[in-house]
Formats: structure tokens, C-alpha cells, sequence
């Protein structure tokens, strides 16, 4: 159908667009770090370097603070991912399926943690978590970073029970489960998808955030990643090629992560339960 | 197998009140239908039988024991769904024996129970199948098959057929009907079709605004309906109605024109009254031969022939077999027999025999 053609061809390039205003940051990201320190500046702006080299991830890897940047923030990223999901997986089956008295109050409350910059809760938090020795510790970013993501967290996973029939935990309930098993056996296997969902979505927001990180941690031994990308900025220059190099390495694991959740992200597991 | 004694039961939600009080007693391997239009509380009624409603006032009683606080797992009843609530990350061997799993009952129980249920439901080739790889009517065979398996006290069974098409849900009622037959088991079934209702019940409870309006028979609501709800709820194409004051000789209606009727009570000369006719029940004739109509619409279904008519500006349909109706004038004859009238009064309750 030739009538067809020029609006399919506006929209692949319009994608096409789209991807490429996208992943030029990450291009770029990777072709700095690939370039020799003395290529950087006298090259000129150009899409590839003419000479590659990966010594700037051997000196990030060998000689730099990294690999415990690295473990922290792996640390911090998946505790808080797992608690922030077991407590929204809890909390947002309360609000999908029951209704109580204060629910209203409670979804007002926590829709409520959301509306503040954090910029302005650093020091009432520093001052809180200071006298119990949470500060300088991955405990304390954990407890924060929990804190911060479990009301959208609980929206999240709220709508993916909405989304799961009321009839399937009732004809489980009269098989003859308890609700808690009908919860566990039934409604939890078909929530895998928003459970990937929020793992990932948690993750990715503790593995880059950096205010409460920087504010909260000093020295490196509890320094997460976005913390210690900063050391790369020194006071006379900023050794872009190292930096970036670390940039790369820290995508990995945020990458791995997703590749692991995917399937379940595009699965659609409540096929057939009910007539659709 | 057991008896369900429902004494005086209440629900409201809030102020706002779905059930007035229903008695209803429900004997050992009876199969009660409850039918009504949407919102009447039958699905309410069955939900509170099964325990995923709370009661508000009244009692539960199964097999004489009272069930209120009883969880729906401890009430050992097995039910239908409308929607099937398959689960449908376990296949349908999975999914018929869940209930003897969580029972933990012992592995060849289960698995002979599964392999009964599935034989006698021809399930056979789709036990390993997930239910989206089956098609309506299949899933709603294992969603019987779940039910079977576990020999509950009681089936119920919640509007279990309007998703499926027309011919499979006639096929289903049939074999619906024959599981009863031979398993003898107490069934409680919701629906708002008058036909699976009148095919399916030993007893049909009619329910209309929260309140039990008729328990009877299908035949006994479908000959002497208790009151105008009954009367034009059974029945399809449904009663005629005729609203005018009782005379000698008939019905005077509002317009003033007489209805030629059969004796009418004396008891009732000079009131307000409603005399109801099934559409079958209408004689035809040919113009000039009883009261005279004219014809609006004919409707061949095949089987027969609706035809509409107006009877002195009243519509009335008519159900004959006859088809030389199909040819008839724009004017047509017609009588009511005495014997085949419904009498009701002002306040629609049925009157005479």
C-alpha cells in the first residue's frame, strides 16, 4: 500500500531520532573512555578517536578506590531494592484488596513523603541518624533510601494487584488456603512482573543517587559509586578518561540487572485466569 | 452432602441495605437455583453462603452447624465463578488439585480424584495444559473439576455460564444437570437466566430488591406466579399485562374500553387489578371472530411465531405454533381463556388460585 509508506517512514525515523538523542550520552561516555589522555584535548571533536586504549579502566580498576565504590553501592542498591519490595509488596496488597478506616489518611500521608525536595530533609535526616550512628554507614543510606522509595513503591505494586482478578485469592481461600497462602501461592506468582518492575525501578534509584550519599558518607570506605565518581574531579583538573571508564563499569551491573528482570517486565502472567 | 439453613439473613453496607431477612431452608442434595435481576442480592446471598461475605444479622446453618465466623476454608464448599478464577500459573491437573494439596492429602488420593473428575468432565488430553491454552468452555470444565475433586458439602456455583456462548452454555447446562444427577450433591446456582433457572432447579428462589419474592418449583412459579415480579420475570417472551378495574363480563381499562374477559373473582368487582396472560395462552383467530387487534410486528423465530399486537392501545404478544400467522391482516381476533388468567391486585400480589 503505497498510501501507507510515508507515515510508516516518518514514524521509524522518528523512533530512529528518538534512540539516537537517547544513547548519544552513553556513545559518548564510551568513546571518552577509550581515549588516550593525550588524544583528549588535541584531537578536536571528532566521533571516534583515532588510537584506542583501555588504560583507563586498568588504572580505575588497579589504582583507584573503585572496586569499594563498586561493593557499596551494590550493597546499598540491593538491600534497599529487596526491602523496599517485600515492604510495597505487603503494604500495596493492604490497599488493593482491603479497605480500613485510616486507608485514606495513609495513602494521603505517604503521597505527602513525596512532594518535598529532599534537598531540604538532608539536615533534619543528618541530624536524626547522626546520634545513633548511622551516618558514614551503608546501614543508614539503606534505611534512607527505603524510607524515600517505599510510598511509590507501594503505588506501584498496588496497581499490579488491582490489576490481578479479586476471584482468584476468593476461589483459593474457599480451596481451602488461608488469605496469607492464597497471597503467597497465587497472587504472588502472578505479580512477578511488578515485582521486577519495582526491584528494578528501586535499584536503579539507590545505584545513582548521589545527595544523601554525599551528604551523609565522607571518606571512601563507605563511599558509593556516584560519591566516589567525584574523586576523578581533583582541584586543578578532572580526569575525564577515568571517569568515564567508571561510568561504563558502573552501567554493567545496572545493565545485568535488567537483563535478569526482563522477562518477567514483558511477561503479561495473568493470560487465562479469567475470561478476557 | 448437607442441608443449608439460612435464618433470617441481613446484609447492608452501611446504611445502605442489600438483603431484608431471607429464610430459606436448602435440603440434603437439593438444587436450588436463585434467580432475579442485577442487583437483587443473590450474588450477595450465595457470597455470604461461601464466606466472602461478612454476615450483618441472621444465621448461616450448614449441616446444622452455625458457619457465620466460620472462614470460607473451614466451611468445606466448593465454588464456581462466573469468571472461572482459574489460577493460571498452574496447569489444569494443578489447578483440580489444589484444594486436595493444600489439604495435603496423600499423593494417589489426589491424583485418582484428578484423573475420576477428569474423565467424567473429558478433560483428559488438557491436564498439562495452562488454562490460556484452553478455550471457554474447557476452562469452565476445570473450574467444575476443581469443585468435584474435593467432594465438598455443597457446590456453588455463581453465574457460571454467561461467558459462554449460546450453544456451548446450552451444552454446559446439560452436563451441569447431569453431574447433579449423579453426584446428588447440594447445589446452590446464581443466575439471572430465566431458562437456567426453570432447566436446572428442583426449587427456584425469585429474588427481587433483597427480598425473596417466590420459592417454589419451576413449574409452580411458571403456573402460579405469587405476584407480578414472578409473573413477568419467568417466562419468555414474558406475561402480558393488563391493568384496569374489574367488571362484570371484564376488564374496564384506563381508556375506557372493555376487555372481554371470563368471570373475574367476585371479590374483586370494582377494584384496581392486574390480569396477566402468557403469550402462549392468547387464542388467534380470524378478524371479526373475538376482540378485534391490530397486528404491530410479526416475529418468526422458527420454532414459532411471536406476533405483537395492540389490544384497545395495549401491546400484547402472542407465541403460536401456528404459522398461518405469519400471512395474517393488519386485524386479527383474539381471546383470553378464563382458565389461563393471572389475576393480581393493586398491590401485584397474586389472587385465586
Amino acid at each position: 500500500m503505497r498510501s501507507s509508506l510515508l507515515p510508516t517512514v516518518a514514524h521509524r525515523l522518528a523512533i530512529f531520532a528518538y534512540i539516537i538523542f537517547a544513547l548519544f550520552p552513553l556513545f559518548w561516555l564510551l568513546k571518552v573512555s577509550v581515549t588516550p589522555n593525550d588524544l583528549l584535548y588535541s584531537e578536536g571533536v571528532r566521533l571516534w578517536p583515532s588510537q584506542t586504549t583501555f588504560e583507563h579502566y586498568a588504572d580505575v580498576l588497579r589504582h583507584s578506590a573503585f572496586p569499594t565504590f563498586f561493593k557499596n553501592s551494590v550493597i546499598v542498591s540491593g538491600s534497599t531494592a529487596i526491602v523496599v519490595t517485600i515492604c510495597a509488596s505487603l503494604s500495596g496488597y493492604a490497599l488493593s484488596r482491603f479497605s480500613f478506616r485510616t486507608k485514606y489518611w495513609i495513602i494521603a500521608l505517604m503521597l505527602l513523603t513525596q512532594m518535598f525536595p529532599l534537598v531540604m530533609l538532608v539536615a533534619p535526616i543528618f541530624k536524626i541518624l547522626s546520634p545513633l550512628g548511622l551516618t558514614n554507614s551503608l546501614t543508614g543510606l539503606v534505611i534512607v533510601y527505603s524510607a524515600f522509595n517505599v510510598p511509590f513503591a507501594t503505588f506501584l505494586m498496588q496497581s499490579f494487584f488491582d490489576g490481578i482478578p479479586k476471584d482468584l485469592e476468593e476461589a483459593a481461600m474457599i480451596d481451602g488456603a488461608t488469605r496469607f497462602v492464597a497471597f503467597r501461592q497465587i497472587i504472588l506468582p502472578l505479580t512477578l512482573p511488578g515485582i521486577a518492575a519495582t526491584l528494578g525501578f528501586v535499584f536503579t534509584a539507590a545505584w545513582s543517587e548521589l545527595l544523601f550519599a554525599l551528604m551523609l558518607i565522607n571518606g571512601n570506605d563507605a563511599a558509593t559509586f556516584p560519591v566516589g565518581l567525584l574523586t576523578f574531579v581533583s582541584k586543578f583538573s578532572v580526569d575525564f578518561g577515568q571517569m568515564m571508564a567508571a561510568g561504563i563499569l558502573a552501567l554493567i551491573p545496572a545493565g545485568f540487572f535488567f537483563l535478569l528482570i526482563q522477562r518477567y517486565l514483558v511477561q503479561g502472567l495473568t493470560a487465562g485466569a479469567v475470561k478476557g | 452432602m448437607a442441608s443449608i439453613d439460612i435464618k433470617n439473613l441481613k446484609k447492608a453496607y452501611g446504611t445502605f441495605s442489600v438483603l431484608h431477612g431471607i429464610d430459606l431452608l436448602i435440603k440434603d442434595g437439593e438444587f436450588i437455583v436463585l434467580v432475579g435481576p442485577s442487583g437483587c442480592g443473590k450474588s450477595t446471598l450465595l457470597r455470604m453462603i461461601a464466606g466472602l461475605e461478612d454476615v450483618s444479622e441472621g444465621e448461616i446453618q450448614i449441616d446444622g452447624l452455625r458457619v457465620n465466623e466460620r472462614h470460607p476454608k473451614d466451611r468445606d464448599i466448593a465454588m464456581v465463578f462466573q469468571s472461572y478464577a482459574l489460577y493460571p500459573h498452574m496447569t489444569v491437573a494443578e489447578n483440580m488439585s489444589y484444594s486436595l494439596r493444600l489439604r495435603r492429602a496423600a499423593k494417589e488420593t489426589t491424583a485418582r480424584a484428578v484423573s475420576a473428575a477428569s474423565q467424567k468432565l473429558g478433560l483428559d488430553p488438557f491436564l498439562e495444559r495452562r488454562p490460556k491454552a484452553l478455550s471457554g468452555g474447557q476452562r469452565q470444565r476445570v473450574a467444575m473439576g476443581r469443585a468435584i475433586v474435593r467432594q465438598p458439602k455443597a457446590f456453588l456455583f455463581d453465574e457460571p455460564l454467561s461467558n459462554l456462548d449460546a450453544r456451548l452454555r446450552e451444552q454446559m447446562r446439560a452436563e451441569i444437570k447431569k453431574m447433579h444427577a449423579d453426584l446428588k450433591a447440594t447445589s446452590i446456582y446464581v443466575t439471572h437466566d430465566q431458562i437456567e433457572a426453570m432447566t436446572l432447579a428442583d426449587r427456584i428462589v425469585a429474588m427481587h430488591g433483597g427480598v425473596v419474592q417466590q420459592v417454589g418449583s419451576p413449574l409452580e412459579l411458571y403456573d402460579r406466579p405469587a405476584n407480578l415480579f414472578v409473573a413477568g420475570f419467568i417466562g419468555s417472551p414474558g406475561m402480558n399485562f393488563l391493568e384496569g378495574r374489574a367488571e362484570d363480563g371484564g376488564l374496564r381499562l384506563r381508556d375506557g374500553s372493555l376487555v372481554v374477559l371470563g368471570a373475574l373473582s367476585k371479590d374483586l368487582k370494582g377494584q384496581e387489578v392486574t390480569v396477566g396472560v402468557r403469550p402462549e395462552h392468547v387464542v388467534l383467530h380470524h378478524e371479526g371472530e373475538g376482540m378485534s387487534a391490530r397486528v404491530d410486528l410479526i416475529e418468526p423465530t422458527g420454532f414459532g411465531i411471536i406476533v405483537h399486537l395492540q389490544l384497545n392501545g395495549l401491546p400484547i404478544k402472542v407465541f403460536t405454533l401456528d404459522r398461518s400467522a405469519l400471512s395474517c391482516g393488519p386485524n386479527i381476533g383474539v381471546t383470553l381463556p378464563a382458565e389461563h388468567l393471572h389475576l393480581f391486585d393493586a398491590q401485584g400480589i397474586r389472587q385465586g388460585a
